[in-house]
């Protein structure tokens, strides 16, 4: 039998280095003449520890290295085909002892169920893992009333943010009388801190596809498109490629299996506006308008592209469709809770351990998805909060770790699930400065149709800008929650409904910190420049003048051997001081 | 007024043509038009907006205002190779800021002035890569580079002629 070594080549993967370690494997087999197949494959979700291989001659016995170097590589193959494997590095596998991974052990893969398993470009993998057979199924022997029947008592919601029920939207396309119809694919995923439909699209493109020839099927729709963000040039590719293959195997085009239903399917690029992931905005974006949202109803699924009646469902909902279809409706429901059922993925990041995809069923406790799923703190300072559902979301504290995971317990908090980014924050985050960064966000992204999104994100922006410059008020803390108030009561749309959420949610749980910011003037966490002062601690400052030498602006005196001073006036405190000092000299507060 | 009224001859004019006649009549082809259009210089001068309006009837207001509401579309001449620097929330805690100077400094580029002086690189700030797990990221071209430090900002610029 002969070696398998796998590479994650998805974007994480070669942005860790993968590329490199891929070649570096082709060169030394060829040079050792080893006899092994050398395959691609995309993200498995554990980012923090890529680029990762794994390799084995049975898949029984396989083993999973992470942090693999083009150095490394070679001794990690070489070690293997004698039957010695190294133990260092190793992620998964199930011959060492002791290296059974944790992490995977509380998740339930559906989405991701072919994620860093398969080779993405290739649809042979796909319909070995059962690829394409939900679809004939449903195409052969179900009705369309059936299909969207099954979805509906799956009770899957969509996982775009807003969490409506996935088969009662299909049934509202479905019942349109009309006889052109489209299904659409959001794949604008532009909540900074989430990548699980750049994963999944990456990773997996053919269950998306799969997804939405089996929603156009189900509604009577002919035709459809994958909206993708212009930033993910590599899910464009695997999807141009996944189109291309199941269009030749006939899953795509003309009487699909050998029915009637015919199906084209085209991928829109996106250019690069946030808004266009509200679905009124993105259907006037494919139609190459500016991607301004419309008032609704009409609905999409009474008159949405060109007019007609279409349906638009988010990736990951449509990666969920084919295997509620194999699997049943029941077995779907037999994760979650009950009015969350199913799986989610989330996107871990920010200070914490295992940063990367997870999957886990709804109901899963904050507490544990961060501290047993996600591995705890990266750093050694202590958990502040967890930024849940990007810039429509919001922070929570410590105190609500015990939330769990699903629609209506987020919802409860202030904050919302989001496409599922979760920013772990530890004590070096201010919370101040990180509802500006939303501010600035939302203020940049808001399309300028409605007022007071235009314009009241542009004031609370500069509200928060006084408030970390250290010229705040107390009175502007009631402006920013009345101003929050007006522009989520007068916007049209998500983008503005939720925009003052992060203002919110952060003044609900960390008010603290801005009153600091305002009567104390100070910045607790160290972030907001303006009220940093950096001093010399007379009894450690030996008077090694690095400071002095790495001081941009020249601002710190003193003689060799002597403590040094810090120019108050002249400083534009940059910390280049603090980073230099190696005897913890200069005083941060 | 914004733009001229006549064009001037184009030097990548056999190009442009080609470009809009892939898409020339196709319902909702102005954004990947004007994408294509973009790849060839690098960005939408205001001949090759006029240009474009003439050869396809598309009013030349609804083409700009297209071109200026996505910010993939630019209006400025750029550089051989485009930096994104990644400001996602998982960027920004990992203090993106500290690599956006770094490059501003070593390219001893501004905000307002975001293309070197040789042409070889524009920067701009982008909202998520989505590469938030090896953050602070930035793309060049399209090649990503992750777990950043200011320190080896230096090294990653070298690799582009």
């Amino acid at each position: 039998m002969s070696l398998v070594i796998k590479v994650g080549l998805a974007s994480c993967g070669l942005a860790a280095g993968a590329g490199e370690v891929y070649d570096a494997i082709l060169k030394h087999i060829k040079k050792n003449k080893i006899d092994a197949e050398v395959k691609k494959t995309a993200c498995i979700g554990m980012c923090f520890v890529e680029p990762l291989v794994e390799i084995y001659e049975d898949k029984k016995k396989s083993i999973t290295y992470g942090d693999v170097t083009s150095e490394s590589v070679g001794n990690i193959i070489d070690s293997f085909s004698k039957g010695k494997p190294i133990e260092e590095n190793v992620i998964i596998s199930n011959i060492l002892k002791g290296s059974e991974n944790k992490t995977f052990n509380k998740q339930k893969r559906i989405v991701l169920r072919n994620c860093g398993i398969i080779d993405p470009v290739s649809i042979d993998d796909y319909l070995e893992n059962d690829g394409y057979k939900a679809l004939e199924k449903s195409v052969k022997d179900m009705s369309r009333e059936a299909i969207i029947d099954e979805i509906k008592n799956s009770g899957i919601r969509g996982r775009g943010g807003a969490g409506f029920p996935t088969g009662l939207k299909w049934q509202f396309a479905f019942n349109a009388d009309n006889k052109k119809k489209y299904i659409v694919c959001n794949a604008d995923e532009g909540d900074p801190g989430a990548f699980m439909d750049r994963s999944v699209l990456e990773g997996d493109p053919h269950s998306v596809i799969e997804g939405m020839i089996i929603g156009a099927y189900a509604i009577g729709a002919d035709e459809g498109y994958i909206y993708c963000r212009a930033e993910y040039p590599l899910a464009i590719k695997h999807l141009e490629i996944a189109i291309e293959q199941a269009t030749e195997k006939g899953y795509l085009g003309d009487k699909i299996f050998g029915t009637d239903f015919n199906f084209e399917l085209h991928i829109k690029e996106g250019a690069g506006a946030f808004v266009c992931g509200e679905e009124t905005a993105l259907m006037a974006s494919i139609e190459g308008k500016r991607g301004m949202p419309s008032i609704r109803p009409p609905f999409p699924a009474q008159s949405g592209l060109w007019g007609k009646p279409t349906n638009i469902n988010n990736v990951e909902t449509l990666a969920n469709i084919a295997w509620i279809i194999l699997n049943g409706a029941n077995n779907y429901a037999k994760y979650g809770t009950e009015k969350s059922p199913g799986t989610k993925v989330f996107a871990l990041a920010g200070k914490i351990r295992n940063s990367g995809l997870i999957e886990v069923p709804m109901g899963m406790p904050l507490k544990e998805v961060i501290y047993n799923v996600g591995g705890g703190m990266k750093t050694e300072k202590p958990f502040k909060g967890v930024q849940l559902g990007g810039p429509s979301g919001g922070c929570l504290p410590a105190e609500l770790l015990d939330t769990t995971v699903d629609y209506d317990s987020i919802n409860k908090t202030g904050a919302i699930m989001g496409s599922g980014g979760m920013v772990v924050m530890d004590t070096s985050s201010c919370m101040v400065d990180i509802a500006k960064f939303f501010l600035n966000f939302t203020q940049n992204e808001s399309c300028g149709k409605c007022t007071f999104c235009r314009v009241g994100t542009k004031r609370m922006l500069e509200i928060l800008i006084r408030i970390s410059d250290g010229e705040g008020e107390m009175e502007d803390l009631d402006t920013l929650e009345e101003l929050s108030q007006n522009i989520i009561k007068g916007s049209l749309c998500g983008l503005g409904q939720t925009a003052p959420n992060p203002v919110l949610t952060t003044l609900k749980y960390f008010r603290d910190e801005y009153i600091a910011h305002i009567k104390n003037k100070t910045c607790p966490a160290g972030v907001c420049t303006a009220l940093l002062k950096y001093e010399v601690k007379e009894d450690k400052c030996i008077g090694c003048t690095v400071c002095a030498m790495k001081c941009p602006v020249s601002c710190i005196s003193g003689e060799r051997k002597q403590v040094h001073f810090i120019d108050q006036d002249a400083c534009i405190k940059c910390g280049a001081c603090y980073d230099a000092c190696k005897f913890d000299a200069i005083k941060k507060g | 007024m914004i733009f001229g009224g006549v064009c001037k001859i184009m030097k990548y004019k056999t190009e442009i043509d080609i470009a809009i006649n892939k898409f020339i009549g196709k319902k909702g082809a102005l954004i990947p038009l004007l994408q294509n259009v973009q790849s060839i210089e690098g960005y939408l001068s205001k001949e090759v907006m006029s240009y474009v309006s003439e050869k396809t009837g598309i009013k030349l207001a609804h083409i700009y205002g297209v071109a200026t509401f996505y910010t993939m579309f630019r209006l400025k001449p750029q550089g051989r190779h485009i930096i994104r620097v990644c400001k996602g929330t998982a960027c920004h805690v990992s203090d993106a800021n500290a690599i956006m100077n770094e490059i501003n400094n070593q390219l001893d580029l501004s905000e307002d002035n975001d293309t070197t002086k040789d042409g070889k690189f524009t920067v701009m700030p982008v909202a998520c890569l989505g590469c938030c797990s090896l953050a602070p990221v930035i793309m060049i071209d399209d090649s990503t580079h992750g777990k950043l430090t200011p320190d080896s900002i230096g090294k990653i610029l070298k690799r582009y002629e």
